[in-house]
């Protein structure tokens, strides 16, 4: 049985110690979008949804190197980030198709994901509002004591959002420990980043607060990994905030309206020649810690099982009306 | 019980809350080193120390979402807006981000953060530092909005929203900071939310006010005699229908004095809600007295008229009361506007 089918967050979390397994879940996330675009173009799925494929070395690589007690909080693009964490494909794919299974009980959506349980804060739909979130989680874990880190993970959009500028200057100035991972895709929304920002390396702008600023090829899942450990590192030792720009592409559009028909001739066939599950499975083989063979029945038996989780999540009831009247306050 | 200021009374609240619970926090713009532009946190950096008693940089966007995020994962942080109207940069902190966390985490995720701003004329502020504003919050689910009205409710009202499993945004009228009254603290003097108090009684009319309009009614109900009941509404959301009720049950009369524009009001809610639920009861068309539609003026004397005031509340209750008719506001009257 694949990690797909494990209900397990725990499990699912702790396997990344794993490199073969490490790819499973990249493995998993792509096949899960390719799933969800599927089910929302037969029109099974309500509203919207953001992609991540593409961006599945910086998923997995923040996972690997946080703790289930840390904090993350990350955009509307998080589906990858959900699973990474140990969130099961059942409760993230329930969500996303409104059932009243899902992790937020149907009421959240595709944009909305979270799980106390793996340290995921409700998904930020609004650009850039989760980094002063994450600065004041790690606010309260300095004002405790206590070693944990809160971890943001923001488009290169976001960095053009005040949130950006205060959150990082009040995390510099009060040396919270946070880490700022830009997930610099190179589109905010519909717009190229030259288009909407003066310089194309953000992690500069660390510089304006006086804390490192730090470049990783997202495509690249050793890497990003690497670049992350350091991060959470000096933050976990009291050492203050890290901003890491993890150079990544989005394979699809900013939504499902979106066939960025924008992006030049060429520039997707490029990023492709990098996909971040080629790189790692390529590694994988050359470090002959799996056979062509392994890795092909793995990415068969992931297709399979996800599969079935999402023939049975399709087939899973809908939230009664009641549901909408909980959780606005607590309970008396 | 003790006799103080309003300004006090709050800093009283805080220290107590923070004494009884290490998880509650102050942060925002000059609260520790300064002790409050208001004077509302004198003496808590000095007991509780610069982790607990935190200046911010001026970036309430980025502040109030330290304070969701410290709610997040278990504090209980309360954070000082200056003027209300700073607030506007933090809304979606506040409205889209602490207010769903609940509902977004399947009940999971508790955001038990309390925003106080200073709000209301009267002071010579000028207009971007004079509003109410209140109405920016009310028509938010997952945020309790409560406004104090002297020094007693200053203190419990705080308390409570600090208590509070969700997040409480607490108004604070600040021309009333330095307004001295009897305080009782501790356990004693906590006021619940979404508890209205009958500060007067009466039989003809029940008369709903919030925050500084408290005074205003309570001054004209005793000018005017026996008979005006004065309700202080205290809380915003969620308003105590309860209280409203049963009063206009007794006097089949209602009329709300709110100091924020008309257009909008939070009375227009009491008001719509009184008429559909004892529509029998009432004896006379239930209305408002408020402030025009205009922004605060600056000059002294304009800046009195804006907010109702006694002779005004006087003026307009005595003529509902002798003709059963809703009186025109003052600026119909004088003909300045229509």
């Amino acid at each position: 049985m694949t990690l797909v089918r494990s209900n397990d967050p725990e499990r699912r979390r702790a396997a990344l110690a794993d490199p073969v397994a490490r790819y499973e879940r990249m493995y998993e996330i792509r096949r899960f979008e390719d799933r969800v675009n599927d089910l929302f173009a037969r029109g099974a799925i309500h509203g919207t949804t953001h992609l991540c494929a593409g961006q599945e070395a910086l998923d997995v690589s923040l996972a690997l190197e946080l703790r289930p007690t840390d904090t993350v909080s990350a955009t509307y693009r998080g589906h990858g980030i959900a699973l990474a964490l140990g969130m099961t494909v059942h409760s993230v794919l329930a969500e996303i198709m409104g059932k009243a299974d899902g992790c937020t009980g149907g009421v959240g959506g595709s944009m909305h994901l979270s799980d106390p349980d793996v340290g995921l804060l409700p998904t930020f739909a609004i650009v850039g509002a989760g980094l002063p979130v994450a600065a004041g989680a790690a606010l309260a874990y300095q004002t405790r004591g206590e070693d944990h880190v809160a971890v943001c993970v923001f488009g290169d959009g976001a960095a053009n959002i005040g949130a950006f500028h205060e959150a990082l200057n009040l995390a510099a100035v009060w040396k919270l420990p946070v880490v700022f991972v830009c997930d610099n895709n190179v589109y905010a929304e519909y717009s190229r980043i030259d288009l909407t920002t003066p310089l194309s390396d953000l992690h500069r702008r660390a510089g304006s607060y006086d804390i490192p600023g730090v470049p990783v090829d997202g495509m690249d899942v050793t890497a990003t990994r690497a670049v992350l450990a350091e991060a959470v590192a000096r933050a976990r030792a009291g050492e203050g905030p890290t901003l890491v720009e993890a150079k990544t592409y989005r394979f699809a559009g900013h939504s499902r309206a979106d066939q960025a028909t924008y992006r030049p001739a060429g520039e997707l066939e490029r990023w492709r020649e990098r996909d971040p599950l080629t790189l790692a499975r390529a590694e994988l083989l050359a470090a002959g810690a799996a056979s062509e063979d392994d890795l092909t029945a793995l990415e068969k038996a992931v297709g399979e099982d996800l599969d079935a989780v999402a023939d049975a999540v399709a087939a899973l009831p809908d939230p009664e009306p009641a549901a909408m009247f909980r959780n606005v306050w607590a309970a008396a | 019980m003790a006799r103080m200021r309003v300004r006090q009374a709050i800093a009283a609240a805080l220290a107590d809350a923070m004494r009884e619970d290490g998880s509650v926090l102050l942060f925002g713009e000059d609260v520790a080193a300064a002790e409050g532009p208001f004077k509302t946190s004198e003496g808590l950096l000095a007991e509780f120390g610069p982790l607990r008693v935190r200046d911010t940089p001026i970036s309430e966007m980025g502040f109030v979402g330290a304070a969701v995020g410290a709610a997040a994962v278990g504090m209980r942080p309360v954070v000082e807006i200056m003027f209300m109207e700073f607030l506007g940069v933090a809304l979606d902190q506040l409205v889209t981000e602490a207010a769903k966390f609940r509902y977004l985490s399947n009940g999971r995720v508790s955001v038990p953060l309390v925003v106080r701003a200073s709000i209301g004329s009267g002071l010579g502020f000028g207009t971007q530092h004079s509003q109410t504003l209140e109405n920016w919050l009310t028509a938010t689910p997952g945020l309790k909005v409560a406004v104090p009205s002297d020094a007693q409710t200053a203190y419990g009202l705080l308390r409570a929203a600090i208590r509070d499993p969700d997040p409480v945004a607490i108004l604070e009228p600040r021309a009333l900071y330095a307004e001295r009254g009897e305080c009782v603290t501790g356990e004693e003097g906590i006021v619940p939310l979404g508890t209205a108090r009958v500060v007067r009684e009466g039989d003809a009319v029940t008369v709903v006010a919030l925050g500084q309009t408290v005074r205003a009614a309570v001054s004209a109900a005793e000018r005017l005699g026996t008979g005006v009941e004065v309700i202080d509404l205290s809380t915003l959301v969620p308003w105590d229908r309860d209280t409203v009720l049963a009063s206009v049950a007794r006097t089949g009369r209602l009329v709300v004095v709110e100091e924020s524009p008309s257009s909008g009001g939070w009375g227009s809610e009491v008001v719509s809600a009184v008429t559909a639920a004892a529509f029998r009861a009432l004896q006379a068309p239930p209305f408002r007295i408020t402030a025009p539609d205009v922004p605060v003026p600056y000059n002294r004397g304009l800046e009195a008229r804006f907010s109702p005031s006694v002779d005004e509340v006087e003026y307009q209750l005595k003529t509902y009361l002798d003709t059963g008719e809703v009186p025109d506001p003052w600026w119909r009257r004088e003909g300045v506007a229509a």
